[in-house]
Protein backbone atom coordinates (compact mmCIF):
# COMPACT_ATOMS: atom_id res chain seq x y z
CA UNK A 1 0.00 0.00 0.00
CA UNK A 2 0.95 3.56 -0.70
CA UNK A 3 2.81 5.03 2.30
CA UNK A 4 1.93 8.89 1.14
CA UNK A 5 0.90 10.77 4.18
CA UNK A 6 -2.54 12.84 3.06
CA UNK A 7 -2.89 15.91 5.69
CA UNK A 8 -6.47 16.22 5.13
CA UNK A 9 -8.87 14.28 7.16
CA UNK A 10 -11.78 13.16 4.92
CA UNK A 11 -15.34 13.04 6.38
CA UNK A 12 -17.01 10.14 6.34
CA UNK A 13 -20.45 9.89 7.29
CA UNK A 14 -22.21 6.93 8.30
CA UNK A 15 -25.75 6.88 8.03
CA UNK A 16 -27.79 3.96 9.99
CA UNK A 17 -31.37 3.64 9.45
CA UNK A 18 -31.81 0.44 12.05
CA UNK A 19 -34.79 0.92 14.46
CA UNK A 20 -33.82 -1.69 17.17
CA UNK A 21 -31.47 -0.73 20.09
CA UNK A 22 -29.11 -2.87 19.35
CA UNK A 23 -29.89 -2.79 16.13
CA UNK A 24 -27.67 -5.52 13.23
CA UNK A 25 -27.98 -2.51 10.87
CA UNK A 26 -25.92 -0.62 13.40
CA UNK A 27 -23.62 -3.57 13.89
CA UNK A 28 -22.49 -3.35 10.08
CA UNK A 29 -22.67 0.08 9.89
CA UNK A 30 -20.09 -0.15 12.32
CA UNK A 31 -17.97 -2.70 10.60
CA UNK A 32 -18.14 -0.89 7.14
CA UNK A 33 -17.20 2.16 8.99
CA UNK A 34 -14.12 0.49 10.78
CA UNK A 35 -13.28 -0.81 7.01
CA UNK A 36 -13.44 1.99 5.30
CA UNK A 37 -11.20 3.64 8.13
CA UNK A 38 -8.76 0.97 7.84
CA UNK A 39 -8.56 1.12 4.07
CA UNK A 40 -8.21 4.95 4.63
CA UNK A 41 -5.56 4.23 6.59
CA UNK A 42 -3.68 1.65 4.70
CA UNK A 43 -3.56 4.68 1.88
CA UNK A 44 -2.08 7.17 4.28
CA UNK A 45 -5.53 8.82 4.56
CA UNK A 46 -7.03 10.13 7.74
CA UNK A 47 -10.60 9.60 8.53
CA UNK A 48 -13.17 11.60 10.59
CA UNK A 49 -15.93 9.28 11.11
CA UNK A 50 -19.38 10.61 12.21
CA UNK A 51 -22.07 7.95 12.59
CA UNK A 52 -25.91 9.12 12.61
CA UNK A 53 -28.85 7.17 13.65
CA UNK A 54 -31.84 7.77 11.78
CA UNK A 55 -34.19 6.61 14.56
CA UNK A 56 -33.23 9.40 16.68
CA UNK A 57 -34.03 11.60 13.92
CA UNK A 58 -37.22 9.48 12.64
CA UNK A 59 -39.74 12.50 13.75
CA UNK A 60 -37.76 15.54 12.25
CA UNK A 61 -37.24 13.98 9.30
CA UNK A 62 -41.17 13.69 9.35
CA UNK A 63 -41.39 16.90 10.38
CA UNK A 64 -39.11 18.13 7.21
CA UNK A 65 -41.28 16.84 4.77
CA UNK A 66 -43.82 18.23 5.86
CA UNK A 67 -42.99 21.44 6.55
CA UNK A 68 -40.08 21.96 4.29
CA UNK A 69 -36.53 22.75 6.14
CA UNK A 70 -34.84 20.56 8.60
CA UNK A 71 -34.28 21.95 11.52
CA UNK A 72 -32.29 21.54 15.26
CA UNK A 73 -29.79 18.31 14.84
CA UNK A 74 -31.32 17.35 11.52
CA UNK A 75 -30.47 20.60 9.43
CA UNK A 76 -26.76 19.46 11.03
CA UNK A 77 -26.61 16.13 9.52
CA UNK A 78 -27.93 17.73 6.46
CA UNK A 79 -25.11 19.44 6.06
CA UNK A 80 -22.85 17.42 7.34
CA UNK A 81 -23.64 15.09 4.19
CA UNK A 82 -23.36 18.03 2.18
CA UNK A 83 -20.04 18.46 3.18
CA UNK A 84 -18.88 14.78 3.80
CA UNK A 85 -16.15 13.05 1.51
CA UNK A 86 -17.36 9.61 1.62
CA UNK A 87 -21.01 8.21 2.85
CA UNK A 88 -21.80 5.10 4.16
CA UNK A 89 -25.69 4.48 4.15
CA UNK A 90 -27.07 1.17 5.68
CA UNK A 91 -30.40 0.41 6.24
CA UNK A 92 -32.86 -2.67 7.00
CA UNK A 93 -34.70 -4.32 4.30
CA UNK A 94 -38.14 -3.77 4.77
CA UNK A 95 -40.81 -5.26 2.14
CA UNK A 96 -38.44 -5.91 -0.40
CA UNK A 97 -36.68 -2.47 0.00
CA UNK A 98 -34.66 0.14 1.80
CA UNK A 99 -36.88 1.33 5.29
CA UNK A 100 -39.28 3.89 4.69
CA UNK A 101 -37.36 6.16 7.58
CA UNK A 102 -34.28 5.45 4.98
CA UNK A 103 -35.51 6.85 2.27
CA UNK A 104 -37.59 9.33 4.21
CA UNK A 105 -33.99 10.87 4.98
CA UNK A 106 -32.67 10.74 1.20
CA UNK A 107 -35.40 12.90 0.47
CA UNK A 108 -35.04 15.53 2.92
CA UNK A 109 -30.97 16.04 1.57
CA UNK A 110 -30.73 18.65 -0.86
CA UNK A 111 -30.90 17.08 -4.30
CA UNK A 112 -27.14 17.68 -5.55
CA UNK A 113 -25.85 16.52 -1.81
CA UNK A 114 -24.49 13.22 -2.70
CA UNK A 115 -23.71 14.06 -6.67
CA UNK A 116 -20.23 12.63 -7.24
CA UNK A 117 -19.64 11.35 -3.60
CA UNK A 118 -18.61 8.03 -3.14
CA UNK A 119 -20.90 6.06 -1.10
CA UNK A 120 -20.97 2.74 0.22
CA UNK A 121 -24.10 0.83 0.63
CA UNK A 122 -25.08 -1.82 3.33
CA UNK A 123 -28.24 -3.74 4.20
CA UNK A 124 -29.47 -6.26 6.62
CA UNK A 125 -32.02 -8.90 6.32
CA UNK A 126 -33.71 -11.95 7.90
CA UNK A 127 -32.18 -13.97 4.94
CA UNK A 128 -29.86 -13.52 2.09
CA UNK A 129 -33.07 -14.18 -0.06
CA UNK A 130 -33.47 -10.22 0.60
CA UNK A 131 -29.99 -9.35 -0.88
CA UNK A 132 -30.57 -8.37 -4.10
CA UNK A 133 -32.43 -4.94 -2.38
CA UNK A 134 -29.08 -3.71 -3.01
CA UNK A 135 -29.04 -3.84 -6.60
CA UNK A 136 -32.50 -3.32 -7.48
CA UNK A 137 -33.64 -0.33 -4.82
CA UNK A 138 -30.28 0.94 -3.01
CA UNK A 139 -28.47 1.78 -6.55
CA UNK A 140 -30.94 2.55 -8.54
CA UNK A 141 -31.78 5.52 -5.96
CA UNK A 142 -27.98 6.42 -5.23
CA UNK A 143 -28.03 6.34 -9.07
CA UNK A 144 -30.45 8.95 -9.52
CA UNK A 145 -28.26 11.05 -6.50
CA UNK A 146 -25.39 10.78 -9.41
CA UNK A 147 -22.98 9.44 -5.95
CA UNK A 148 -20.14 7.37 -6.66
CA UNK A 149 -21.15 4.33 -5.25
CA UNK A 150 -18.73 1.19 -4.68
CA UNK A 151 -18.57 -1.68 -6.52
CA UNK A 152 -18.78 -3.83 -3.80
CA UNK A 153 -21.92 -3.30 -1.63
CA UNK A 154 -22.58 -5.70 1.74
CA UNK A 155 -25.32 -7.46 2.72
CA UNK A 156 -25.83 -9.04 6.09
CA UNK A 157 -28.13 -11.95 6.85
CA UNK A 158 -28.70 -12.81 10.31
CA UNK A 159 -26.92 -16.57 9.63
CA UNK A 160 -23.76 -13.94 8.40
CA UNK A 161 -23.47 -13.29 11.81
CA UNK A 162 -22.37 -16.69 13.13
CA UNK A 163 -20.28 -16.75 10.27
CA UNK A 164 -16.47 -15.65 12.22
CA UNK A 165 -13.62 -14.18 9.83
CA UNK A 166 -12.59 -17.71 9.26
CA UNK A 167 -15.54 -18.88 7.76
CA UNK A 168 -17.48 -21.59 9.46
CA UNK A 169 -21.09 -20.97 7.43
CA UNK A 170 -20.04 -19.38 3.89
CA UNK A 171 -16.26 -20.01 3.27
CA UNK A 172 -16.29 -18.81 0.06
CA UNK A 173 -17.08 -15.58 0.97
CA UNK A 174 -17.43 -14.63 4.63
CA UNK A 175 -18.93 -11.21 5.81
CA UNK A 176 -15.89 -10.03 7.27
CA UNK A 177 -14.04 -10.60 4.27
CA UNK A 178 -16.68 -8.72 2.44
CA UNK A 179 -16.87 -5.78 4.43
CA UNK A 180 -12.99 -5.64 4.45
CA UNK A 181 -13.46 -5.45 0.41
CA UNK A 182 -15.68 -2.90 0.57
CA UNK A 183 -13.96 -0.39 2.48
CA UNK A 184 -10.74 -0.76 0.91
CA UNK A 185 -13.10 -0.17 -2.61
CA UNK A 186 -14.43 2.74 -1.18
CA UNK A 187 -11.24 4.26 0.69
CA UNK A 188 -9.28 3.90 -2.97
CA UNK A 189 -12.04 6.23 -4.49
CA UNK A 190 -11.93 8.63 -1.64
CA UNK A 191 -7.98 8.62 -1.26
CA UNK A 192 -7.94 9.19 -5.45
CA UNK A 193 -9.82 12.58 -5.36
CA UNK A 194 -9.07 15.67 -3.54
CA UNK A 195 -10.98 16.50 -0.12
CA UNK A 196 -14.69 17.89 -0.91
CA UNK A 197 -15.08 21.67 -1.78
CA UNK A 198 -17.81 22.60 -0.09
CA UNK A 199 -20.55 24.92 -3.05
CA UNK A 200 -21.60 28.21 -1.41
CA UNK A 201 -24.55 28.26 -2.82
CA UNK A 202 -24.30 32.68 -2.51
CA UNK A 203 -21.06 32.44 -4.18
CA UNK A 204 -22.30 30.67 -7.06
CA UNK A 205 -25.36 32.79 -7.57
CA UNK A 206 -24.64 33.94 -11.57
CA UNK A 207 -24.49 37.94 -12.01
CA UNK A 208 -27.70 39.63 -12.76
CA UNK A 209 -25.66 40.22 -16.81
CA UNK A 210 -25.69 36.26 -17.28
CA UNK A 211 -29.05 36.24 -16.06
CA UNK A 212 -29.99 38.44 -18.55
CA UNK A 213 -28.60 36.31 -21.54
CA UNK B 1 -40.86 51.36 9.23
CA UNK B 2 -44.05 49.95 7.58
CA UNK B 3 -45.78 47.15 9.41
CA UNK B 4 -49.04 45.66 7.83
CA UNK B 5 -50.58 42.28 6.63
CA UNK B 6 -50.32 40.05 3.56
CA UNK B 7 -52.70 37.19 3.02
CA UNK B 8 -52.57 33.78 1.10
CA UNK B 9 -56.31 33.73 0.94
CA UNK B 10 -57.02 29.98 1.73
CA UNK B 11 -59.93 28.53 2.33
CA UNK B 12 -59.84 26.46 5.21
CA UNK B 13 -62.46 24.76 7.48
CA UNK B 14 -62.52 26.27 11.29
CA UNK B 15 -60.97 22.92 12.91
CA UNK B 16 -63.00 23.96 15.83
CA UNK B 17 -66.45 24.10 14.33
CA UNK B 18 -65.80 21.81 11.34
CA UNK B 19 -67.21 25.14 9.44
CA UNK B 20 -65.68 26.22 5.89
CA UNK B 21 -66.61 29.59 4.13
CA UNK B 22 -67.47 29.81 0.83
CA UNK B 23 -65.52 31.42 -1.91
CA UNK B 24 -67.88 33.79 -1.68
CA UNK B 25 -67.84 34.71 2.11
CA UNK B 26 -63.74 34.47 2.17
CA UNK B 27 -63.15 36.99 -0.65
CA UNK B 28 -65.85 39.06 1.10
CA UNK B 29 -63.92 38.33 4.62
CA UNK B 30 -60.36 39.74 2.69
CA UNK B 31 -61.97 42.69 1.86
CA UNK B 32 -63.29 43.51 5.53
CA UNK B 33 -59.78 42.58 6.66
CA UNK B 34 -58.14 44.82 4.42
CA UNK B 35 -60.67 47.82 5.49
CA UNK B 36 -60.33 47.16 8.91
CA UNK B 37 -56.61 47.12 8.93
CA UNK B 38 -57.08 50.79 7.27
CA UNK B 39 -58.64 51.91 9.59
CA UNK B 40 -56.78 50.10 12.97
CA UNK B 41 -53.80 52.14 10.93
CA UNK B 42 -51.49 49.57 9.41
CA UNK B 43 -49.60 50.39 6.55
CA UNK B 44 -49.77 47.78 4.51
CA UNK B 45 -52.22 45.41 3.25
CA UNK B 46 -51.16 42.75 0.91
CA UNK B 47 -52.55 39.83 -0.86
CA UNK B 48 -51.16 36.69 -2.72
CA UNK B 49 -52.42 35.57 -6.22
CA UNK B 50 -53.32 31.80 -6.66
CA UNK B 51 -55.00 30.23 -9.44
CA UNK B 52 -55.65 26.87 -7.77
CA UNK B 53 -58.25 25.97 -4.51
CA UNK B 54 -58.52 26.50 -2.15
CA UNK B 55 -57.28 29.78 -2.35
CA UNK B 56 -59.45 32.46 -3.77
CA UNK B 57 -56.98 35.80 -4.34
CA UNK B 58 -57.22 35.13 -8.64
CA UNK B 59 -57.78 38.54 -9.47
CA UNK B 60 -55.75 41.04 -7.66
CA UNK B 61 -56.30 44.18 -8.84
CA UNK B 62 -60.00 43.99 -8.97
CA UNK B 63 -59.77 43.54 -5.01
CA UNK B 64 -57.06 46.02 -4.33
CA UNK B 65 -59.25 48.57 -6.88
CA UNK B 66 -61.98 47.83 -4.83
CA UNK B 67 -59.97 48.60 -1.75
CA UNK B 68 -58.49 51.82 -3.30
CA UNK B 69 -62.20 53.28 -2.90
CA UNK B 70 -62.83 52.18 0.27
CA UNK B 71 -59.90 52.70 2.29
CA UNK B 72 -57.73 56.33 3.12
CA UNK B 73 -54.24 55.37 4.12
CA UNK B 74 -52.97 51.64 3.42
CA UNK B 75 -50.58 50.75 1.03
CA UNK B 76 -52.15 48.25 -1.21
CA UNK B 77 -49.76 45.63 -2.77
CA UNK B 78 -49.70 42.04 -3.42
CA UNK B 79 -47.45 38.87 -1.70
CA UNK B 80 -46.90 38.17 -4.63
CA UNK B 81 -47.73 38.92 -7.95
CA UNK B 82 -46.77 36.02 -10.29
CA UNK B 83 -44.21 37.35 -12.96
CA UNK B 84 -43.71 33.79 -13.92
CA UNK B 85 -47.00 32.72 -15.49
CA UNK B 86 -48.93 36.32 -15.84
CA UNK B 87 -48.44 37.88 -19.12
CA UNK B 88 -45.66 40.73 -18.50
CA UNK B 89 -48.05 43.53 -20.61
CA UNK B 90 -51.11 42.36 -18.54
CA UNK B 91 -49.38 43.24 -15.49
CA UNK B 92 -48.26 46.16 -16.62
CA UNK B 93 -52.01 47.26 -17.83
CA UNK B 94 -53.66 45.96 -14.68
CA UNK B 95 -50.61 47.94 -11.83
CA UNK B 96 -50.95 51.10 -13.58
CA UNK B 97 -54.35 51.07 -13.49
CA UNK B 98 -54.18 50.20 -10.09
CA UNK B 99 -51.84 52.62 -9.70
CA UNK B 100 -53.44 55.70 -10.84
CA UNK B 101 -57.34 54.61 -9.35
CA UNK B 102 -54.87 54.79 -5.85
CA UNK B 103 -53.15 57.55 -6.73
CA UNK B 104 -50.30 56.06 -5.30
CA UNK B 105 -51.09 54.42 -2.43
CA UNK B 106 -49.47 51.00 -3.88
CA UNK B 107 -46.88 49.04 -4.83
CA UNK B 108 -46.39 45.41 -5.49
CA UNK B 109 -44.18 42.36 -4.94
CA UNK B 110 -43.08 39.40 -8.16
CA UNK B 111 -42.82 35.75 -6.77
CA UNK B 112 -42.75 33.15 -8.76
CA UNK B 113 -45.28 30.65 -7.74
CA UNK B 114 -44.09 27.47 -6.68
CA UNK B 115 -47.23 25.40 -7.90
CA UNK B 116 -46.17 23.14 -10.22
CA UNK B 117 -49.49 22.68 -12.35
CA UNK B 118 -49.91 26.78 -12.58
CA UNK B 119 -47.64 26.97 -14.93
CA UNK B 120 -48.45 24.43 -17.88
CA UNK B 121 -52.14 25.83 -16.98
CA UNK B 122 -51.06 29.00 -18.37
CA UNK B 123 -48.76 27.65 -20.86
CA UNK B 124 -45.19 27.53 -18.99
CA UNK B 125 -43.17 25.37 -17.84
CA UNK B 126 -42.18 25.51 -13.93
CA UNK B 127 -38.35 24.55 -15.17
CA UNK B 128 -38.23 27.96 -16.92
CA UNK B 129 -39.30 29.78 -13.43
CA UNK B 130 -35.77 32.06 -12.98
CA UNK B 131 -35.86 32.72 -16.59
CA UNK B 132 -39.64 34.08 -16.87
CA UNK B 133 -39.08 36.00 -14.18
CA UNK B 134 -35.82 37.65 -15.54
CA UNK B 135 -37.12 38.45 -19.11
CA UNK B 136 -41.00 38.98 -17.91
CA UNK B 137 -39.38 41.39 -15.44
CA UNK B 138 -36.84 43.27 -17.58
CA UNK B 139 -39.78 43.72 -20.27
CA UNK B 140 -42.49 44.79 -17.77
CA UNK B 141 -39.54 47.63 -16.64
CA UNK B 142 -39.81 48.88 -20.05
CA UNK B 143 -43.36 48.83 -20.58
CA UNK B 144 -43.92 51.54 -17.79
CA UNK B 145 -40.80 53.45 -18.05
CA UNK B 146 -40.90 53.98 -21.98
CA UNK B 147 -43.74 54.60 -24.18
CA UNK B 148 -43.08 53.02 -27.05
CA UNK B 149 -41.53 49.73 -27.05
CA UNK B 150 -40.44 47.30 -29.43
CA UNK B 151 -39.33 43.97 -27.91
CA UNK B 152 -38.82 40.40 -28.81
CA UNK B 153 -37.70 37.48 -26.19
CA UNK B 154 -38.18 33.86 -25.46
CA UNK B 155 -41.68 33.63 -23.84
CA UNK B 156 -43.95 35.67 -25.21
CA UNK B 157 -44.98 37.29 -28.49
CA UNK B 158 -42.66 39.86 -30.02
CA UNK B 159 -44.34 43.67 -29.82
CA UNK B 160 -43.91 46.16 -32.41
CA UNK B 161 -44.73 49.95 -31.48
CA UNK B 162 -46.14 48.86 -28.47
CA UNK B 163 -47.48 51.72 -25.65
CA UNK B 164 -49.16 50.19 -22.48
CA UNK B 165 -51.71 52.24 -21.06
CA UNK B 166 -52.52 53.84 -18.57
CA UNK B 167 -49.26 55.43 -18.97
CA UNK B 168 -47.65 55.59 -14.71
CA UNK B 169 -49.00 57.75 -12.62
CA UNK B 170 -46.97 60.62 -12.86
CA UNK B 171 -44.74 59.53 -15.32
CA UNK B 172 -43.23 56.77 -12.47
CA UNK B 173 -43.65 53.27 -12.31
CA UNK B 174 -45.20 51.41 -8.74
CA UNK B 175 -42.33 50.64 -6.42
CA UNK B 176 -41.57 47.09 -7.04
CA UNK B 177 -40.28 44.12 -4.49
CA UNK B 178 -39.28 40.78 -5.35
CA UNK B 179 -40.02 37.89 -3.16
CA UNK B 180 -38.08 34.64 -2.64
CA UNK B 181 -37.31 32.17 -0.33
CA UNK B 182 -34.38 30.70 -1.34
CA UNK B 183 -33.28 31.92 -4.96
CA UNK B 184 -30.17 33.81 -4.74
CA UNK B 185 -31.23 34.49 -8.70
CA UNK B 186 -34.14 36.92 -7.33
CA UNK B 187 -32.40 38.49 -4.82
CA UNK B 188 -29.67 39.45 -7.55
CA UNK B 189 -32.82 40.82 -9.65
CA UNK B 190 -33.85 42.56 -6.67
CA UNK B 191 -30.03 44.14 -5.76
CA UNK B 192 -29.55 44.55 -9.63
CA UNK B 193 -32.53 46.95 -10.31
CA UNK B 194 -32.22 48.64 -6.67
CA UNK B 195 -35.75 47.06 -5.93
CA UNK B 196 -36.64 45.81 -3.05
CA UNK B 197 -36.46 42.23 -1.62
CA UNK B 198 -38.84 40.58 0.68
CA UNK B 199 -38.32 37.07 2.52
CA UNK B 200 -41.66 35.59 3.69
CA UNK B 201 -39.60 34.37 6.40
CA UNK B 202 -42.27 32.34 8.33
CA UNK B 203 -41.77 28.92 7.17
CA UNK B 204 -38.16 29.22 7.55
CA UNK B 205 -35.42 29.26 9.95
CA UNK B 206 -33.93 32.98 10.52
CA UNK B 207 -30.34 31.66 10.09
CA UNK B 208 -31.54 30.83 6.40
CA UNK B 209 -33.38 34.08 5.99
CA UNK B 210 -30.49 36.54 7.22
CA UNK B 211 -28.21 34.19 4.28
CA UNK B 212 -31.02 35.45 1.86
CA UNK B 213 -31.05 39.28 2.97
CA UNK B 214 -27.05 39.72 3.61
CA UNK B 215 -26.86 38.12 -0.29
CA UNK B 216 -29.52 40.88 -1.39
CA UNK B 217 -27.54 43.86 0.65
CA UNK B 218 -24.70 42.74 -0.55
CA UNK B 219 -25.25 43.24 -4.30
CA UNK B 220 -27.25 45.96 -3.85
CA UNK B 221 -24.38 47.61 -2.61
CA UNK B 222 -22.18 46.16 -5.73
CA UNK B 223 -24.91 47.42 -8.45
CA UNK B 224 -23.77 51.02 -7.37
CA UNK B 225 -27.63 52.01 -5.47
CA UNK B 226 -26.62 53.08 -2.35
CA UNK B 227 -24.65 51.14 0.99
CA UNK B 228 -25.54 47.57 1.52
CA UNK B 229 -27.39 49.29 4.92
CA UNK B 230 -29.33 51.24 2.66
CA UNK B 231 -30.94 48.18 0.88
CA UNK B 232 -34.64 47.95 1.15
CA UNK B 233 -35.79 44.50 2.94
CA UNK B 234 -38.88 43.39 3.66
CA UNK B 235 -40.13 40.14 6.13
CA UNK B 236 -43.08 38.25 6.90
CA UNK B 237 -43.86 37.24 9.81
CA UNK B 238 -46.92 35.33 11.48
CA UNK B 239 -48.14 35.97 15.48
CA UNK B 240 -51.26 34.90 17.74
CA UNK B 241 -51.77 37.20 20.18
CA UNK B 242 -53.62 37.55 23.61
CA UNK B 243 -53.22 39.15 26.70
CA UNK B 244 -52.16 36.29 28.98
CA UNK B 245 -49.86 34.31 26.45
CA UNK B 246 -51.32 30.57 27.52
CA UNK B 247 -54.57 32.30 26.04
CA UNK B 248 -52.99 32.75 23.04
CA UNK B 249 -51.38 29.29 23.16
CA UNK B 250 -54.77 27.14 23.82
CA UNK B 251 -56.91 29.16 21.01
CA UNK B 252 -54.22 28.69 18.56
CA UNK B 253 -53.42 25.38 19.05
CA UNK B 254 -55.86 23.69 17.02
CA UNK B 255 -55.80 25.64 13.82
CA UNK B 256 -51.73 25.12 14.20
CA UNK B 257 -52.36 21.53 14.15
CA UNK B 258 -54.74 21.51 11.34
CA UNK B 259 -52.95 23.99 9.25
CA UNK B 260 -52.30 23.82 5.59
CA UNK B 261 -48.69 24.36 5.36
CA UNK B 262 -46.91 22.53 8.39
CA UNK B 263 -50.51 20.98 10.28
CA UNK B 264 -49.70 17.45 11.44
CA UNK B 265 -45.78 17.95 11.45
CA UNK B 266 -44.47 19.54 14.56
CA UNK B 267 -45.34 21.14 17.53
CA UNK B 268 -46.80 24.47 17.93
CA UNK B 269 -43.60 25.06 20.63
CA UNK B 270 -40.96 23.39 18.09
CA UNK B 271 -41.99 25.39 15.31
CA UNK B 272 -42.49 28.85 17.16
CA UNK B 273 -38.76 28.02 18.28
CA UNK B 274 -37.82 27.32 15.13
CA UNK B 275 -39.44 29.71 12.48
CA UNK B 276 -40.66 33.63 13.22
CA UNK B 277 -44.17 31.90 14.36
CA UNK B 278 -44.90 33.83 17.88
CA UNK B 279 -47.90 33.02 19.83
CA UNK B 280 -48.02 34.55 23.44
CA UNK B 281 -48.68 38.27 24.63
CA UNK B 282 -47.92 41.23 22.71
CA UNK B 283 -45.19 42.14 24.30
CA UNK B 284 -43.66 38.83 23.60
CA UNK B 285 -44.60 39.31 19.59
CA UNK B 286 -42.95 42.71 20.07
CA UNK B 287 -39.76 41.17 21.40
CA UNK B 288 -39.44 38.72 19.17
CA UNK B 289 -40.03 40.90 16.03
CA UNK B 290 -38.24 44.08 17.34
CA UNK B 291 -34.91 41.75 17.43
CA UNK B 292 -35.46 41.16 13.55
CA UNK B 293 -33.08 43.46 13.08
CA UNK B 294 -30.45 42.24 14.95
CA UNK B 295 -30.41 39.01 12.00
CA UNK B 296 -31.39 41.23 8.53
CA UNK B 297 -30.34 45.06 9.70
CA UNK B 298 -32.88 47.41 9.45
CA UNK B 299 -35.73 46.94 7.18
CA UNK B 300 -38.49 48.86 6.04
CA UNK B 301 -41.91 46.59 5.50
CA UNK B 302 -42.72 44.15 7.90
CA UNK B 303 -45.92 41.70 6.97
CA UNK B 304 -47.86 39.91 9.35
CA UNK B 305 -50.19 36.35 8.26
CA UNK B 306 -53.09 36.64 10.73
CA UNK B 307 -56.16 35.48 8.55
CA UNK B 308 -55.48 32.21 7.69
CA UNK B 309 -56.17 28.52 8.43
CA UNK B 310 -60.04 29.09 9.50
CA UNK B 311 -59.50 31.62 11.76
CA UNK B 312 -62.74 33.24 12.50
CA UNK B 313 -63.33 36.96 10.85
CA UNK B 314 -63.63 38.07 14.38
CA UNK B 315 -60.70 36.44 15.70
CA UNK B 316 -59.09 38.10 12.60
CA UNK B 317 -60.02 41.37 13.45
CA UNK B 318 -59.39 41.16 17.16
CA UNK B 319 -55.75 40.25 16.41
CA UNK B 320 -55.32 43.37 13.52
CA UNK B 321 -56.69 45.45 16.77
CA UNK B 322 -53.94 44.37 18.90
CA UNK B 323 -51.45 44.18 16.37
CA UNK B 324 -51.65 47.91 15.68
CA UNK B 325 -52.52 48.89 19.05
CA UNK B 326 -50.20 47.48 21.52
CA UNK B 327 -47.52 45.96 19.17
CA UNK B 328 -46.94 48.28 16.00
CA UNK B 329 -46.68 51.47 18.03
CA UNK B 330 -43.75 50.31 20.07
CA UNK B 331 -42.02 48.22 17.40
CA UNK B 332 -42.10 51.43 15.03
CA UNK B 333 -40.91 53.70 18.05
CA UNK B 334 -38.25 51.37 18.93
CA UNK B 335 -37.47 50.84 15.16
CA UNK B 336 -37.26 54.34 14.46
CA UNK B 337 -34.75 55.11 17.41
CA UNK B 338 -32.53 52.41 16.26
CA UNK B 339 -32.40 52.93 12.82
CA UNK B 340 -29.03 55.18 11.56
CA UNK B 341 -30.05 58.93 9.73
CA UNK B 342 -28.64 57.44 6.46
CA UNK B 343 -31.23 54.28 6.15
CA UNK B 344 -34.48 54.54 4.91
CA UNK B 345 -37.02 54.00 7.30
CA UNK B 346 -39.62 52.76 4.54
CA UNK B 347 -39.71 51.76 1.41
CA UNK B 348 -40.40 54.75 -1.19
CA UNK B 349 -43.44 55.97 -1.75
CA UNK B 350 -44.99 57.33 -4.74
CA UNK B 351 -43.99 61.06 -3.65
CA UNK B 352 -40.56 60.06 -2.64
CA UNK B 353 -40.55 58.17 -6.29
CA UNK B 354 -41.64 61.11 -8.28
CA UNK B 355 -39.70 63.86 -6.09
CA UNK B 356 -36.43 61.60 -7.27
CA UNK B 357 -37.25 61.21 -10.92
CA UNK B 358 -37.93 65.04 -10.87
CA UNK B 359 -33.65 65.37 -9.03
CA UNK B 360 -35.33 66.72 -6.33
CA UNK B 361 -33.72 64.98 -3.68
CA UNK B 362 -30.37 62.95 -3.54
CA UNK B 363 -30.98 59.08 -3.78
CA UNK B 364 -30.40 56.44 -1.72
CA UNK B 365 -31.82 54.00 -4.15
CA UNK B 366 -31.95 55.30 -7.44
CA UNK B 367 -34.62 53.74 -9.59
CA UNK B 368 -32.89 53.25 -12.73
CA UNK B 369 -30.33 50.31 -12.38
CA UNK B 370 -26.38 51.32 -12.49
CA UNK B 371 -24.85 50.21 -15.19
CA UNK B 372 -21.60 47.85 -14.59
CA UNK B 373 -18.07 48.52 -16.22
CA UNK B 374 -17.64 47.16 -19.57
CA UNK B 375 -21.18 46.39 -19.70
CA UNK B 376 -23.61 47.30 -23.13
CA UNK B 377 -26.25 49.52 -21.73
CA UNK B 378 -28.10 48.76 -24.08
CA UNK B 379 -27.71 44.97 -24.45
CA UNK B 380 -29.30 44.89 -21.05
CA UNK B 381 -32.66 46.60 -21.73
Amino acid sequence: MSASVDATPRRVVVVSAGLGKPSSTRMLADRLSAAVVAGLGDLGVAAEVETVELRDLAHPVVDAMLTGFASGELARVVDAISRADAVVAVSPVFTASYSGLFKSFVDVLDPDALTGVPVLLGATGGTARHSLALDHAFRPLFAYLRADVATTAVFAATDDWATGQDGVRDDVRPLGERISRAGRELARTVAARAPREVNDPFGDAPSFESLLG
Amino acid sequence: MQFGIFSVGDVTADPTTGRTPDDTERVRSMLTIARHADEAGLDVFATGEHHNPPFVPSSPTTMLGYLAGVTKNIVLSTSTTLITTNDPVKIAEDYAMLQVIADGRTDLMMGRGNTGPVYPWFGKDIRDGIDLAIENYALLRRLWTEDVVDWAGKFRTPLQGFTSTPRPLDGVAPFVWHGSIRSPEIAEQAAYYGDGFFHNNIFWPMSHTRQMVAYYRRRFEHHGHGRADQAIVGLGGQVFMRRNSQDAVREFRPYFDEAPVYGHGPSLEDFAAQTPLTVGSPQQVIDRYGAMRESVGDYQRQLFLMDHAGLPLKTVLEQIDILAEEVVPVLRRDAEAARPAHVPSGPPSHADLVARARGDVPTAASPEPAVPDGVDAEALR
